[in-house]
């Protein structure tokens, strides 16, 4: 398993459309899970109204974890896409 | 050959389908599954279905509309596949032993609320994408088609009659005729028509039978004729009209842009009446000079609930900066009468054109009004609004508007919002006592406009609504037009501007007539405005005549 912190940067924190996108990109790895957890809730990455429903706002902090086969690649890629969209 | 006779209430020839209109019920009852499994196949398909209509608006919206609003579809349709609300259905199916609607209405509704009760003004929001979403799956559950209309050519619109509400839900790109059997040349469906510049027909009743329903029709709203297998003359009759028709609308093609004045230089102010900011489009299609009644109430008639501040004053803004610096006369509430809303709670009254409606309502209930005013006054900021009040009877009403807008101006520069501290503000002349007390009203204002509809109904006492009256309910009746000219003279006498926003200004053969009242300004549907333009152009003031006031 591998996991990172990050702090979200985006105005409206993970809103509809990176959430949207993150599900998409989660449902392309078959049997590697990715979780996103802030305080003491955890959903799947792929789970988009549950995720939107953490309410994730401008500053907060979530832990990301992915765990599988595909543990690296998929671990990459997340990360990236947390940079470059939230 | 088939001929059905109504009263054309809108003018034009055209040729089309005949489509009859399914109300749409969508009332769901908690009702037993008969076979879960089955219910749940059902489900799989109308998201199936969803999905697929869903991912032709992400297309066809990238093409049309650009990618903001392609997301916001294609958003949709991951809601459409969201694990957990398609599981929460189907838990709900099985716990339940019910229906697949009423799962997918019950379950959708609590994810709605989950997301409504979120401490985030954004994501309270998405309560509605959610609301979208499940709306859609339900309708193709229960084989409801978009916009009331299944069909992929345009249609004659057929149906018994049409509420405000339904006609605004309509894909109006997919009408081309209507036909009606009930109501009259004053129903909001020969409205939509008349802005449409589409011909309607209506009161047709029991001979528009509902196996005509996909069987080609021509209808001619001139002479409020139905045909069906139309035989060899009156094919050739109605294709003669239908190609005069379209010479007709190239000649006044060339209208567009002209000055209105008439030959000896008299200028009068040519306006639309609109119903919502889409009816923008029209206006500008036909070189409407300004808006002269944007009735505010189709805000309130789409909604489930008061609309709030913020959509106001986005409707009222596109509207006003569509306009581009050209005067918008929006209208404040005007419900009650004919227009009801449920969530007001109004009580049911045997007469209610003379009950509690438009501005009763609002001097009634403060924080409606305010809501309104304070949307208006933001959007003035945005382009030349004038605020107009309905159903004024009384000097004291307007004094009580006037302070409402007083104390909206002062919140919204307590803070810091900008607004127009000079709109103009104007009431209806619509009432028999405001025609008497046209000289004091007229001071407390800056323009009039008649509601000509209004003001033939209370001064004739002939309802509106009532189809038998006949020659009875007499628009040109002398007392109305006198009614205009008490109006018209009290308001120049004040330096105020007057004008017609009625069906009667659009009543061509009226125009020599309001020119010799001296009216300023006239606002009809905007189909209207060309041929309006044309006849004024030819028209000299000097000679026009009181002649028809005369009893």
């Amino acid at each position: 398993m591998k996991e990172f912190d990050y702090i979200v940067n985006d105005e409206l924190g993970i809103h509809a459309r990176p959430a949207g996108q993150l599900a998409k990109l989660a449902k392309g790895y078959a049997d590697t899970v990715i979780t996103i957890t802030k305080g003491d809730k955890t959903v799947k990455a792929t789970q988009l109204m549950k995720l939107m429903n953490l309410c994730v706002k401008q500053g907060a902090t979530v832990t990301v974890k992915v765990e599988g086969p595909q543990e690296e690649e998929a671990f990459a890629e997340v990360q990236k896409f947390f940079n470059d969209n939230l | 050959m088939i001929l059905i006779q109504g009263k054309g209430v809108s003018t034009g020839v055209t040729k089309g389908k005949l489509y009859l209109f399914q109300r749409q019920d969508t009332t769901i009852h908690k009702a037993p599954a008969e076979d879960i499994g089955q219910e749940k196949a059902r489900i799989a398909e109308a998201q199936q279905k969803s999905i697929e209509q869903l991912e032709a608006l992400v297309e066809k919206a990238r093409e049309e509309a650009g990618e903001e609003s392609a997301m916001l579809f294609e958003t949709h349709a991951m809601f459409t596949e969201d694990e957990d609300y398609v599981e929460a259905i189907m838990d709900m199916l099985e716990e339940e032993g019910c229906c697949a609607e009423y799962a997918v209405q019950t379950a959708g509704e609590q994810f709605a609320d989950m997301f409504a009760q979120m401490d985030d003004e954004y994501m309270k929001a998405r309560a509605s994408d959610i609301r979208d979403v499940t709306q859609r799956i339900l309708n193709n559950l229960l084989g409801v088609a978009e916009g009331g209309i299944d069909s992929d050519e345009p249609v004659v619109l057929a149906a018994d009659d049409l509420a405000p509400s339904e006609t605004l839900q309509l894909d109006k790109s997919k009408i081309l005729g209507f036909v009606t059997q009930g109501g009259s040349g004053n129903s909001h469906t020969a409205i939509l028509a008349r802005t449409m510049g589409i011909p309607a027909i209506c009161g047709v009743g029991d001979a528009l039978k509902p196996e005509y329903n996909g069987r080609t029709a021509y209808i001619d709203g001139e002479t409020g004729q139905v045909v069906l297998d139309p035989d060899e003359l009156t094919l050739a009759g109605l294709q003669d009209k239908y190609q005069k028709q379209q010479e007709m609308r190239a000649l006044l093609q060339e209208m567009k842009g002209q000055p209105d004045v008439t030959l000896d230089g008299k200028e009068l102010m040519l306006y639309c009446n609109i119903g919502s900011p889409e009816d923008i489009a029209a206006v500008q299609a036909n070189d409407g000079q300004g808006v002269g009644l944007f009735r505010s109430e189709f805000l309130y008639l789409a909604a489930e609930d008061y609309p709030t501040e913020e959509e106001q004053f986005q409707a009222y803004k596109a509207a006003a900066a569509a306009m581009d610096g050209k005067r918008v006369v929006i209208r404040t509430l005007d419900i009650g009468a004919d227009k009801q809303v449920d969530y007001f709670g109004l009580n049911k009254e045997e007469n209610p054109a003379m009950g509690l409606r438009a501005i009763r309502i609002c001097l009634n209930r403060p924080e409606v009004f305010r809501t309104q005013l304070r949307a208006l006054y933001r959007a003035s900021a945005y382009g030349k609004i004038a605020i107009m009040f309905p159903m004024i009877t009384s000097v004291w009403e307007v004094k009580e508007c006037r302070r409402a807008c007083t104390s909206v101006m002062a919140e919204l520069t307590k803070e810091g919002i900008p607004f127009n501290a000079d709109t103009e503000i104007g009431i209806m002349i619509e009432t028999p006592a405001s025609i008497f007390m046209a000289a004091d009203l007229a001071k407390l204002v800056d323009f009039f406009s008649i509601g000509t509809n209004d003001l033939t109904q209370y001064t004739l006492a002939c309802d509106r609504q009532c189809n038998d009256l006949g020659k009875f309910f007499d628009p040109h009746h002398p007392a109305v037009l006198r009614a205009i000219k008490h109006a018209t003279d009290a308001a120049h006498e004040a330096g105020i501007w007057i004008g017609i926003c009625g069906e009667l200004a659009g009543d061509i053969s009226l125009l020599p007539t309001f020119l010799a009242i001296g009216i300023d300004e006239l606002s009809v549907s905007p189909s209207v405005v060309l041929p309006l333009r044309a006849e004024l152009r030819k028209s000299i003031a000097k000679t026009c005549t009181l002649e028809r006031l005369e009893g």
